[in-house]
């Protein structure tokens, strides 16, 4: 989370914070968190099923493995992979759900990351780019991608290539507006635009993902 | 013996082709490494504090509360600003300044920690507006040539008009920072670098104490610099000092906010303008008066007037704003698309003061147009070249010429120049007995796909497909090479890998020579084979020649001495390029569409030509953000930049783009040129034609970039309605 959005950094109205609200309150049981805060973790979890507000074990499926770990509750998705399981093809660039870099699959539909508490995801399963293929065994996007140049620095590539795979799986036979309607949600700096609609197009045309 | 020359376009098989660049497999898949992505051993997280206020003192530091938080292993304050105030440096100079930092075990405590730091400040008047002249200070800096008053005076038309570019940011995806560790005494970071060999320098060493022959560099994969990741920053001596305090890797990225506001600004540019001209459209003279910020230092945008350099009367006065704003770093070609919104905006609006076609009007002037050799004839062939590829003659309308319907149409032109001559690198090859090929050098991949060109560049030189060339790059440890700036990456690594790689192959056909019954000046490289030039049946393959290494491999190093690689004719420098957009504009609601934008560029001798397009179209997609939505918003009374996120500081989306089309200058007049670099080139020119093809639609210019709605009705309304 962002300095500003909380505190000592650059104040700025335009940091109304969705996030940093979410994870002051814990995960949809503000009360009983709160209430609860003076307790140890274990304590409040055997007792009650409340988790929090320490750290506790949570299982998640990712990429067809359940991978164990320990989490607050304030602990969002991206950075439960990036920061506790090594997973790091998901990006953190905005931290806000603007940029798309943090994109994965839950249960097969595109989310941010960033936005989602870990907590939430359990249960559910995630695929990150990783997920999708690897260098030696790319998917029909990844390989796409490549194949058309539509990455330069990278950084935005793997939300880039979640968000595609969605939506060719979704939509086969997108059109161009189509593909850009799916590939809204994401940004790029470097200016890969042109190869991306090339690589989708045709990633699209081969079957999808 | 093989030469070092380029070879002739029928003996290139691998330079100048459409090659997938090396790396995409492992970005596509999220396999690559970036310095963000380091996670090491019992890291902790560092998290910086920075200053709420724009100009202040720092009376009091107190992080003890903040250590006492859970998880919290280091502190660090900047001990510099407090109780002193030697020549204004004790004083805090920008929001965003950063104060204290405190690591933790996970970033989630380090984030809470911070707000519990303690800062008593002592807040000062702040200055953050940067387009009224009467704040500028300090003496301008003044340049003339020939007589601007008299040739004004003489001209048959004299248009005048203002022109304004504001400060934008980076905003690079990866943000600054690094991994630090500290282990046995040596020092190693992870740095997102635009200049992996010169990152460990004085100023790291001298705030760690760490001598500069112990820190090691690596940087496999960064998230894009654009000219605002040379150095190591207050980052990256800060996570180091708390990486030496508490004998932990530490992880210290900039949030986004702050990314923003404090890590790279580029510098503003407003101006008033004069152009007199002749009734035939001939230029006479152009008198600018230029302002803006560049924070606390810096300078003024001043490449005036641009490109139209031959000018025969020309001036430029430049008044220096200073802001309590976060530090100016180079921005991707720094000053060039400024100045050329500033020129071509002025050159455009003087071809509509003499109801004069855009497009003849610069063909017209040509003559005083400077940058590549034979500047008036390249410049001419690219823009004629530019207008078949837009359909300038189909659809071409004189501005203010009328047109039905609430949504209007237009055409503008922009030209720009870039020098991009190779920097300093060195590069060392490596041909092992069982035929493997590798290359070590200490440069960087942007994104520009520096590891792609190195091995084709080796690949060509030795006879082999670009695969069979192993590429290791990002490390301090490997031969140095100079940081990747003003394109300059491209004509150095170009250079000290095809010298390194032809020194080994001249070495490798010595030993095979006796095996071929020949001298080795006889032999060469084809193919995957060594062969007797002038017989090529008498061959051997590329591995049967290798095994006449014996067993020891060869290793040789190419170094690039950019003068010398010059008058060797393998770089040079100095490239034009033009640009023509079509955009739409909806004058009931101000919004700018933009339908289509042209870019035709030369750089010399092309490595690799998909990379190359890829380069151009990034940098027109770059200009096009810049031109509809970029800006840093400050607050007068705050001194803090309101828009320091990724929602209202808006980058251009898939949707945003429109078509694009470009068209590389290659072959014959080009390719003896040698290699020139790319980066910044395209970036110049798209702001300048967008903004000229708005004022061609609506029939006014729209002084200010970026051209948000507000900005084209509020022109719209000064004007009094639509053409």
């Amino acid at each position: 989370m962002s300095a500003s959005k909380d505190s000592p950094g650059v104040s700025s109205p335009a940091s109304v914070s969705r996030r940093g609200f979410l994870k002051g309150i814990g995960v949809g049981t503000a009360a009983t968190g709160l209430l609860t805060a003076a307790r140890s973790a274990e304590a409040a979890e055997s007792e009650s099923g409340v988790r929090g507000p320490g750290e506790f074990s949570l299982t998640l499926q990712v990429n067809g493995q359940a991978r164990q770990l320990k989490v607050e509750p304030r602990v969002t998705l991206l950075d439960a992979l990036r920061n506790r399981l090594d997973i790091t093809g998901p990006k953190k660039v905005c931290d806000r759900a603007t940029c798309g870099a943090c994109t994965v699959l839950l249960d097969g539909k595109p989310v941010y990351s960033c936005t989602m508490l870990a907590v939430e995801a359990e249960g559910k399963a995630i695929t990150t780019v990783e997920g999708l293929g690897t260098p030696e065994r790319m998917n029909a996007v990844q390989e796409a991608f490549v194949q058309h140049d539509a990455q330069q620095c990278g950084f935005c590539t793997p939300g880039f290539v979640t968000a595609a795979t969605a939506l060719v799986r979704k939509n086969p036979n997108a059109s161009v507006d189509q593909i850009c309607a799916g590939l809204g949600g994401n940004l790029c700096r470097c200016g890969t635009y042109a190869g991306m609609l090339l690589a989708v197009a045709d990633a699209a045309k081969k079957g999808g993902a | 013996m093989a030469k070092v020359d380029w070879p002739a376009a029928e003996k290139r098989s691998v330079i100048g082709k459409r090659i997938d660049r090396a790396d995409g497999a492992v970005k596509a898949t999220g396999a690559a490494k970036y310095s963000y992505d380091i996670n090491r051993p019992a890291m902790l997280w560092a998290k910086v504090v920075a200053s709420p206020h724009a100009y202040a003192e720092a009376v009091s530091i107190d992080t003890s509360a903040a250590e006492k938080m859970p998880g919290v292993k280091a502190a660090w304050k900047d001990e510099s600003l407090l109780g002193r105030d030697t020549n204004g440096d004790g004083k805090i100079k920008y929001a965003g300044q950063i104060l204290a930092a405190i690591a933790a075990e996970t970033e989630e405590q380090a984030t809470e920690a911070i707000h519990h730091v303690k800062i008593e400040y002592k807040v000062l008047e702040h200055q953050v507006r940067d387009n009224d002249v009467a704040l500028a200070k300090g003496d301008p800096n003044k340049r003339e040539k020939g007589n601007v008053e008299e040739a004004l005076t003489k001209a048959e038309v004299v248009h005048t008009g203002n022109y304004g570019v504001p400060v934008i940011t980076h905003c690079c995806l990866e943000p600054h920072g690094q991994v630090t560790e500290f282990r046995d005494g040596e020092l190693f970071v992870w740095p997102s670098t635009q200049n992996v060999s010169g990152y460990a320098d004085r100023s790291l060493a001298h705030a760690t104490c760490v001598p500069q022959n112990k820190i090691h560099v690596d940087c496999q994969y960064m998230g894009a610099g654009f000219g605002s990741k040379f150095g190591v920053d207050k980052w990256g001596t800060i996570g180091a000092t708390l990486s030496k305090q508490t004998g932990r890797a530490v992880k210290l990225m900039l949030d986004r906010d702050l990314e923003l506001a404090i890590a790279g600004n580029r510098p503003s540019a407003f101006s008033t303008i004069k152009v007199g001209a002749m009734k035939d459209g001939t230029m006479t003279a152009m008198d600018c008066e230029i302002w803006g910020t560049a924070g606390m230092g810096g300078r003024v945008p001043d490449v005036m007037p641009y490109v139209f350099t031959g000018l025969p009367n020309h001036r430029y006065v430049t008044k220096r704003i200073p802001t309590h704003r976060g530090s100016q770093r180079a921005w991707r070609a720094p000053n060039h698309p400024q100045n050329c919104v500033l020129t071509m905006g002025a050159l455009s609006d003087t071809a509509a003061a003499l109801k004069m076609d855009e497009l003849e009007f610069f063909l017209k002037n040509l003559q005083f147009a400077a940058g590549p050799p034979n500047a008036a004839e390249v410049y001419r062939e690219e823009l004629q070249k530019a207008a078949e590829l837009i359909g300038w003659k189909q659809k071409s309308r004189l501005r203010g010429a009328p047109q039905p319907g609430p949504v209007k149409r237009g055409l503008g032109i922009a030209l720009h120049t870039w020098g991009g001559r190779g920097h300093d690198s060195q590069c060392d090859v490596t041909i092992h007995p069982d035929g493997s090929v590798e290359a070590k050098m200490g440069t960087q991949d942007l994104g520009v796909g520096t590891r792609t060109c190195i091995a084709q560049v080796i690949a060509e030189t030795l006879g082999l497909p670009h695969t069979a060339v192993k590429v290791a790059i990002g490390r301090n440890d490997y031969p140095r090479s100079g940081a990747s700036g003003g394109s300059t990456t491209i004509g150095g690594i170009s250079v000290s890998s095809r010298k390194a790689a032809t020194d080994a192959l001249n070495e490798l056909l010595a030993k095979a020579a006796p095996r071929l019954g020949a001298g080795a000046e006889a032999l060469e490289a084809w193919d995957g084979s060594i062969q007797v030039a002038t017989d090529p049946a008498k061959k051997l393959s590329w591995k049967e020649a290798c095994a006449a290494l014996g067993v020891n491999s060869v290793t040789k190093r190419g170094i690039c001495v950019p003068a010398d690689a010059v008058t060797a004719g393998l770089i040079s420098a100095q490239v034009g390029g033009v640009q023509i957009a079509e955009v739409s504009v909806d004058v009931e609601t101000g919004v700018v569409t933009l339908n289509e934008l042209v870019a035709v560029q030369d750089c010399g001798l092309i490595v690799n030509l998909k990379l190359a397009e890829s380069q151009v179209f990034g940098g027109m997609i770059m200009g096009i953000t810049s031109a509809l939505y970029e800006e840093a918003v400050y607050d007068a009374a705050t001194g803090t930049m309101l828009n320091a996120d990724m929602e209202f500081y808006r980058l251009a989306g898939i949707k945003d783009v429109g078509k694009l089309t470009v068209h590389m200058m290659t072959g014959k007049g080009y390719d003896e040129r040698g290699v020139i670099g790319l980066g910044e080139p395209p970036v110049i020119g798209p702001a300048a034609a967008i903004a000229n093809a708005v004022a061609n639609a609506i029939g006014v210019r729209v002084p200010n970039l970026p051209l948000t709605p507000d900005r084209v009705l509020a022109a719209l309304t000064q004007k009094g309605g639509v053409a």
